[in-house]
């Protein structure tokens, strides 16, 4: 018998960036916010200092940062023909725990999706005809112009550095000018940039393409965000992604937030509290709270009046399924949505070795990078092409973390004295053009519970069935060729194309992506949340973070993630208080 | 004879609570609950986390530990039975209801500059506090110390009961500031270094003190002080905010900011600038340069484990990570706290300004005595530092008091 | 040597004294010693496996490890029902069986390079089937652990006198390089550190 506790507002489930933008967007307009946390309390002192943060085997390798997959993970198989069988340790992504969520192990790099990402199945169909057979891209319901406030306050938050593009509809000479229209420029300018940035705009702009510095959440000098918070200046350590930063240099809910949430009357969190059930009344219509289970295995009933998912996307479509919220998606017939369009990020690089030049990438930073935007979303024509979509081309200096990051030139063996003489000459003298590309969402690539394998509570683990699909591959082909146009230009002495050919492969790092199975949009026929991220099943419920993504663009997700929040919890406040219900009529 | 025993008990119980009840009015209420910030009575009267003016902290003293007594007025274990008299007693004489001598580790010495309407105000203000019923542990002096008639001859040699007087030659400012410095806000209870019997040096005043394993700094801002480089805006804005160009608060100093100066006026603080900058101190001997080898190691330890946040030339990130170039703590002649924080690290205070607790690691499991030394060494005697060299043996005997941890 | 205390010999934790030789000699043609520097040997990369075996990694303690088990597609990942150290366990058991049976009774550590790398292109390439366990999975098992034993801190007992990084000129666990932003292409000359430091730290 679960122990009923106090009732609250708003139930938080998961307390990372979307937890913590909710809670501090709530807490603010007066209401009772309790976040629940299946992981431990993390602060940068405690848990990641400088004197032990610069460590890859624990951090990385042995996934400090991450969800512990002993307790749960996911099954996983390419396509309905195989049996999907348990990622038994982290590989191609990388969910995190703990409070601060994945967002304390990003890199940074920091977009808003383009505008026409945001209407992507309207924009292509009107300029280049009907999708293909399959291709279950539709609009986000949304548009960029609605979230552009947003971007900017989290970009304030966050202390973004850049350069802006497009300000007030001016376009800026040496910003992305395919961006939309920005209100404001960034608070911050952006990193500085190191040899292979400089090499790469150089081969860039003899190319006629407009390079620009990427956003960064990296601290390009000491910032105190509007809610007083300190982030001091990045020192370039190059431990960004999968570590957590020792020095407040890296916007994450801990340097943001946090210190002023904290210490807040109506906020409480409780970590080592998982979330087993959003329960419901007997309409089914209204969620009453949620059930969470706390380290000693006690059961507790946490009444709500609002119940918001603030987990990883794949937390929040596995919870709305074992809630028996809304129908689990099925490809066979078409019919049920949660689940739907799950998609992932397409992403290939070309490297680029000197011969006397050195890149010391080890000077680098999560975000230090020069990108164009040229290949990204529909900024350039696709007919005859035989895809939608693209992504932006990098060159980016993260880290020289040696386990992770030794490129080796074409032909090197794996092992022995020819390897180890390659990595040995070409460690501190490699850089590369990546490209991060969109991932489309087509019917058989979803998420459900696998029917075998369970969680430590014997619950069912989801299920990912994935695989990159026709438009991927002909976006990824693309991109790959236009990396390798500008790689040939850097100065190098030769270069080694990655493409992303074959099966996806669960295994090997990619990024942590994951993004669709409670998308949003326009009717309930076609989504699991309104344009608010409002469950149309359940008005009282809210689904945030990347899952609502109804295909993934060509950006990374955070940004329009975090504004996709800021929008939500405005239309909670300023609509949904006034008059709970449904604020999109079916 | 019992039954009118008991009845003064609870007749003199009944004129507290009557005289608490006539001072609640609002003026002196806010006075007092300005005047209880100001004094930072908070601080003392509250072991961490515990409920607010109830005492029980532990203080440790050069004599051994004395536990601060409750001071909301609950009847039984606070000051509920107390009279406003019984409390001017207190904070003008350093004598307790019963008329026995308290310990002066409560700042009566400095409290009996306070007028009697100010210590009228903060009766009034704590009487209004929820009682809170919370009896204090024994205190654990050694004979005879313990003997509380031996503070009598204590008070004999270094104690004068009386109201401040302002000095008709300074200004209004000067003389406010003087009078909150030296009154309410105790600073030299730590800033000002003791004599063997515990009271202020002659001639030391406010030149820096050490207390519970930490120096604290020459507060004095005038020629040759340790804050010389502090204009008074700074000294204003570090008291307020907690940080400004030259350091950032940590440790007891937090406590003091975030319970008392942070809440204070602008003009008080300015006023407590005013007169610190007065203060002048005296030309210091430059200290015997330090060993090569020693120099070398902590320029090594400093690069690879400080320059993160100290930055490589000791400039550090004004306001966000203290500048260690020019540093008063950095350069105290006493390196008790330049050892001590790294050893356990430290966190600067969370302000209402500035609430990001921005924190330093410790050190202590990393660097092994002659490592701590010589860094120390190191940052002590660069970009113009004259700190001087600290030895392993002072690393070691610090990591010794620590290890005994607190009472 | 009734005066010594009765502790565990630190430098064996997990692998029995033949296990420790096989691995140290398939650690060493992975990456050999040779004239652009020292190589697995000098880092002692096998004291590094050895305790990582020994630990949560060896007993896939943060591993999802319920049934079933199958072998699954390329693509899926370990799917073994051995955790990291089960399958050293039975691979080198397997390995030397093989090689005493093809080798006239010798075991892996006692054949020669040109033998070893012979033996470990067969199990990379598959050619190679050990009874009960998977030669492939466990060579790229050895090879990451190598890899990593070689450039993961020396707290972790590898990397010993920071060999690895010395040899590719990565600076260690360093928190900021804010004054090498304008390197421009030119060589950087950082010595290495570790998280427990450097011999510079020392006074002479």
């Amino acid at each position: 018998m679960a122990k009923k506790l106090p009732p609250v507002d708003v139930v938080l489930v998961g307390f990372g960036w979307t937890g913590a933008i909710m809670a501090q967007e709530l807490t603010e307009a007066g209401l009772q916010v309790l976040a629940l946390e299946r992981g431990g309390w993390r602060d940068t002192p405690t848990h990641f200092p400088t004197t032990v943060a610069p460590d890859e085997l624990r951090f990385y390798w042995r996934h400090e940062m991450f969800q512990d997959t002993a307790r749960e993970t996911l099954t996983f198989r390419n396509n309905d023909s195989q049996t999907a069988l348990p990622m038994r340790r982290w590989g191609s992504f990388l969910p995190g725990s703990g409070v601060g969520g994945s967002g304390v192990h990003w890199n940074g790099q920091t977009f808003r999706f383009l505008p026409s990402d945001f209407v992507a199945a309207s924009h292509n169909t009107d300029r280049y005809g009907p999708l293909p057979e399959g291709m279950t891209v539709q609009d986000y319901g949304v548009t960029y112009d609605e979230l552009e406030t947003h971007f900017d306050r989290f970009e304030k938050l966050c202390g973004i550095g850049g350069k802006a593009g497009n300000l007030r509809g001016a376009l800026q000479a040496g910003g992305n000018p395919f961006e939309g229209r920005r209100s404001d420029d960034y608070p911050n300018p952006p990193m500085e940039m190191t040899f292979a940035q400089k090499q790469f705009g150089m081969a860039a702009r003899e190319l006629g393409l407009n390079p620009f510095p990427a956003p960064s959440a990296n601290m390009s000098r000491p910032y105190t965000n509007p809610l007083g918070v300190q982030l001091a200046p990045c020192t370039y350590c190059g431990f960004c992604e999968k570590y957590g930063c020792g020095n407040y240099s890296k916007a994450i809910p801990q340097t943001t937030i946090l210190p002023v949430l904290m210490g807040k009357h109506n906020f409480t969190l409780k970590t080592h509290n998982e979330v087993l059930e959003i329960t419901r009344d007997s309409s089914g219509r209204r969620a009453t709270g949620v059930t969470h289970v706390d380290v000693h295995g006690e059961v507790f009933e946490q009444p709500a009046e609002i119940v918001i998912l603030c987990a990883y996307p794949l937390q929040n479509a596995r919870l709305m399924m074992l809630s028996g919220i809304g129908r689990t998606y099925d490809p066979r017939s078409g019919e049920g949505l949660v689940g739907k369009n799950y998609c992932y990020q397409v992403v290939s690089s070309v490297d680029v070795f000197y011969e006397d030049r050195y890149t010391n990438q080890f000077v680098g930073a999560g975000a230090l990078g020069m990108v164009i935007d040229e290949y990204n979303g529909d900024n350039f024509d696709h007919a005859g092409l035989g895809f939608i979509g693209g992504g932006y081309l990098a060159c980016w200096t993260t880290n020289a973390r040696p386990i992770e990051t030794h490129r080796t030139p074409e032909g090197t063996p794996e092992w022995g004295a020819g390897w180890k003489k390659a990595v040995k000459e070409n460690f501190l003298k490699s850089t590369g053009v990546s490209t991060h590309g969109a991932s489309m969402a087509y019917a058989q690539n979803r998420l459900d519970l696998d029917p075998t394998y369970t969680d430590v509570y014997g619950r069912p683990l989801l299920r990912m069935t994935y695989d990159f699909t026709p438009n991927d591959r002909a976006m990824t082909a693309y991109l790959t060729e236009r990396a390798t146009e500008i790689a040939k230009r850097m100065g190098g002495r030769e270069i080694k194309v990655n493409a992303r050919e074959g099966a996806y492969d669960s295994m090997p790092y990619q990024t942590t992506h994951n993004t669709g199975g409670t998308i949003m949009g326009s009717t309930p026929a076609n989504s699991v949340v309104n344009r608010y991220l409002q469950s149309w099943d359940v008005p009282n419920l809210f689904v945030m973070g990347a899952g609502v993504f109804p295909q993934n663009a060509g950006y990374n997700p955070t940004g329009t993630v975090a504004a996709l929040t800021y929008w939500a919890a405005e239309a909670i406040k300023s609509r949904y208080l006034p008059d709970p219900g449904p604020m999109v009529r079916a | 004879m019992r039954k009118s025993a008991s009845f003064l008990v609870a007749g003199s119980a009944l004129l507290g609570a009557v005289e608490a009840a006539r001072a609640n009015d609002f003026a002196a209420v806010e006075r007092g609950r300005y005047l209880t910030q100001a004094g930072n009575c908070q601080g003392c009267h509250t072991p961490a986390g515990e409920e607010p003016f109830a005492g029980s902290r532990p203080l440790e003293t050069p004599f051994g530990v004395i536990y601060t007594p409750n001071i909301t007025f609950d009847t039984e274990t606070g000051l509920g039975r107390w009279t406003k008299d019984d409390f001017w007693r207190a904070m003008h004489e350093g004598k307790a209801k019963d008329g026995s001598q308290l310990y002066p580790a409560f700042p009566y010495p400095h409290f009996t500059k306070m007028p009697r309407e100010d210590v009228d105000a903060i009766y009034a203000y704590l009487a209004t506090l929820e009682p809170v019923r919370k009896k204090r542990p024994e205190n654990e002096l050694p004979f005879p110390l313990n003997w509380r008639f031996t503070v009598k001859g204590w008070n004999m040699t270094f104690f004068e009961p009386g109201v401040f007087r302002p000095d008709p030659e300074k200004s209004q400012a000067w003389n406010r500031g003087a009078y909150l410095v030296e009154g309410p806000g105790h600073c030299s209870g730590c800033h000002t270094e003791k004599n063997l019997l515990g009271a202020d040096k002659k001639g030391r005043h406010l030149a820096g003190g050490r207390l519970e394993n930490w120096s604290a700094p020459d507060i004095r801002a005038g020629r040759h002080g340790g804050l010389e480089k502090w204009s008074e805006e700074e000294i204003v804005e570090f008291l307020r905010t907690g940080r400004n160009a030259h350091s950032a608060a940590f440790s007891i100093m937090s406590e003091v900011i975030s319970y008392s100066t942070q809440h204070m006026a602008e003009a008080d603080l300015k006023a407590i600038a005013t007169y610190l900058k007065d203060l002048t101190g005296e030309e210091r001997a430059a200290p015997r340069k330090p060993a090569d080898a020693v120099m070398t190691a902590g320029a090594a330890i400093y690069l690879d484990n400080c320059t993160a946040c100290h930055v490589s030339d000791g400039s550090g990130v004004p306001r966000f990570f203290p500048p260690l170039a020019g540093s008063g703590k950095v350069n105290n002649p006493d390196p008790t706290t330049v050892i001590r924080v790294l050893l356990e690290g430290a966190r600067a205070v969370p302000t209402k300004t500035h609430p990001s607790p921005l924190t330093m690691p410790a050190f202590g499991w990393k660097l092994d005595d002659d490592e701590i030394a010589a860094v120390a060494t190191y940052v002590r005697s660069s970009w113009g530092n004259s700190g001087g060299a600290v030895e392993a043996d002072e690393v070691r005997k610090l990591r010794g008091l620590l290890a005994e941890g607190p009472p | 040597m009734a005066d010594q205390p009765a502790l565990p010999d630190p430098t064996r934790t997990f692998f029995t004294a033949a296990e420790r030789a096989c691995v140290r000699a398939i650690s060493a043609r992975l990456i050999p010693s040779d004239d652009t520097g020292p190589g697995a040997e000098e880092a002692d990369v096998v004291t590094f496996i050895d305790r990582q075996l020994a630990g949560f990694y060896g007993r896939g303690e943060r591993w999802y490890t319920k049934g079933p088990f199958s072998e699954g597609t390329e693509q899926q990942g370990y799917q073994f029902e051995s955790p990291p150290a089960g399958l050293y366990r039975k691979a080198l058991a397997a390995l030397d069986a093989h090689c005493r049976r093809t080798h006239e009774g010798k075991a892996f550590d006692e054949l020669g390079a040109e033998v070893q790398d012979g033996i470990l292109t067969a199990m990379e390439e598959g050619e190679l089937e050990f009874e009960g366990v998977a030669a492939t999975a466990f060579f790229e098992l050895v090879l990451d652990n190598t890899i990593e034993g070689f450039f993961s801190d020396p707290i972790y007992g590898g990397n010993r006198d920071m060999v690895g990084w010395r040899l590719v000129g990565f600076p260690g666990a360093r928190y900021d390089y804010r004054d090498y932003l304008d390197h421009d292409g030119k060589r950087l000359d950082i010595p290495p550190v570790g998280l427990a430091g450097r011999p510079e730290w020392k006074t002479p």
